[in-house]
């Protein structure tokens, strides 16, 4: 891959899904691009360069698609997930008893394993039965939705993070392959999505799962995604980021939720900025990806 | 460091097993069957067992029956290593005391994962 052809390519990126290349990633483009390339019939970056530059958009999407996804496992670090069942659902319980309803998005939900292990958790709440629990999924990739919304995994993907008797409890076998069942599957909508775009028709949300996805965007896009999440965060709401992401630093929109590493509240003291967090100038209404 | 017994007929995933687990700062102790597995119990119960399902002489399901039942033999962590991939299996192994259920074939981020999920790592 040329220089120019990887400059080409870390631009349209940048610009069509906010993913932020550093300059030494070409083995990522790489990895990802050849086989895409090789599918649609072009020899390689080179062919496919050319193609982009010559303006042919379900391409485009497809190798922001390709850049964009990434693997996901159930019950991904585990510990935020033993923060829902132990602090985070107990206290909504509490807080929304007279409402009777939840609503979680799941921002960046790739092949569903967060929403659902999330709609795990959920279900097995007593307290919450009876409930209306909305789970929103959103994701720049239309395939990666499909995937998620069949909620069919291979046995290599229900071994990674989902604990053993949740598959019993959860899936039905398929052959080689294992489906969650309908009333997991039923309880996530899924939508795509853009973060860098407008996303406040999505409504308030309760509970915002924005993990390992952020570590993609540079500092500015950072600054203005959290100032939107803390407007569709309930002022009681809880925001989980993944292991290595952080508000500090960067953003007096939350505050690090008591003892509970990777979850942040509202930051309700603070004064209101005008004009921040603003969406950006983005051709693309898809994307989100982790 | 905590050691684990990695029960399996095949040299081959024994092998395999122990490079994993080793990497994951286990002492490794090796058996090649049910019988062997028990012998090596009785010497000194390790931390954790890792426990393919059929095997000569005396198989995993029934190593883990007569493992439970020994003194102390509940406190070993068991994770069953095993072809046996369907649920009626899995559930046959939780509901004699096993604590995960690895599915062949495997790899070192499954093996971590599950050894996580028991509280091992």
């Amino acid at each position: 891959m040329t220089p120019q052809d990887y400059e080409f390519l870390r631009k349209i990126l940048k610009e069509r899904s906010g993913l932020d290349l550093s300059s030494d990633k070409q083995y990522l483009v790489e990895s990802r691009l050849i086989p895409l390339a090789r599918r649609v019939g072009l020899s390689g970056i080179g062919e496919l360069v050319q193609k982009l530059k010559a303006g042919t958009e379900p391409l485009t999407s497809e190798v922001v698609e390709a850049m964009t996804t990434n693997e996901t496992f159930f019950f991904r670090d585990k510990i935020p997930f033993d923060h829902l069942k132990e602090a985070v659902l107990p206290a909504l319980v509490q807080a929304r008893a007279s409402r009777r309803a939840l609503r979680i998005w799941c921002a960046a939900s790739s092949t569903g394993q967060e929403p659902y292990s999330i709609a795990m958790c959920v279900k097995d709440v007593a307290a919450l039965a009876g409930w209306r629990v909305e789970i929103v999924a959103t994701d720049l990739s239309q395939d990666v939705l499909e995937k998620s919304k069949a909620g069919i995994y291979s046995q290599f993907e229900v071994q990674r993070g989902l604990p053993i008797q949740m598959l019993v409890k959860h899936f039905k076998q398929i052959g080689e392959l294992w489906q969650l069942d309908a009333d997991i599957r039923g309880m996530v909508q899924h939508r795509q999505l853009n973060l860098l775009q407008d996303f406040s028709h999505l409504g308030t949300f309760d509970l915002i799962f924005c993990r390992n996805v952020l570590i993609y965007f540079d500092q500015d896009t950072k600054v203005g995604i959290f100032e939107r999440l803390s407007r569709l965060l309930e002022s009681d709401g809880v925001l989980a980021l993944g292991a290595a992401e952080s508000v500090v630093g960067l953003s007096d929109a939350f505050k690090p939720y008591p003892e509970r590493r990777g979850l942040y509240r509202p930051n309700t003291a603070r004064a209101p900025r005008a004009g921040a967090g603003s969406v950006m100038p983005l051709r693309a209404v898809a994307s989100a990806t982790r | 460091m905590r050691t684990c017994l990695v029960v399996d007929d095949s040299s081959v995933i024994r092998k395999v097993a122990r490079r994993i687990l080793e990497g994951l700062d286990f002492q490794i102790i090796e058996a090649e069957d049910g019988e062997k597995a028990l012998e090596a119990c009785k010497r000194s119960l390790p931390d954790a067992i890792l426990l393919d399902w059929n095997m000569p002489i005396m198989d995993g399901y029934e190593f883990l029956g007569n493992l439970r039942r020994m003194p102390g033999g509940d406190a070993p962590k068991v994770v069953f290593c095993t072809t046996e991939n369907d649920v009626a299996h899995i559930a046959r192994a939780l509901h004699a005391g096993a604590n995960e259920y690895i599915m062949k074939p495997f790899d070192k981020d499954i093996v971590t994962a599950k050894f996580q999920e028991v509280g091992l790592i």
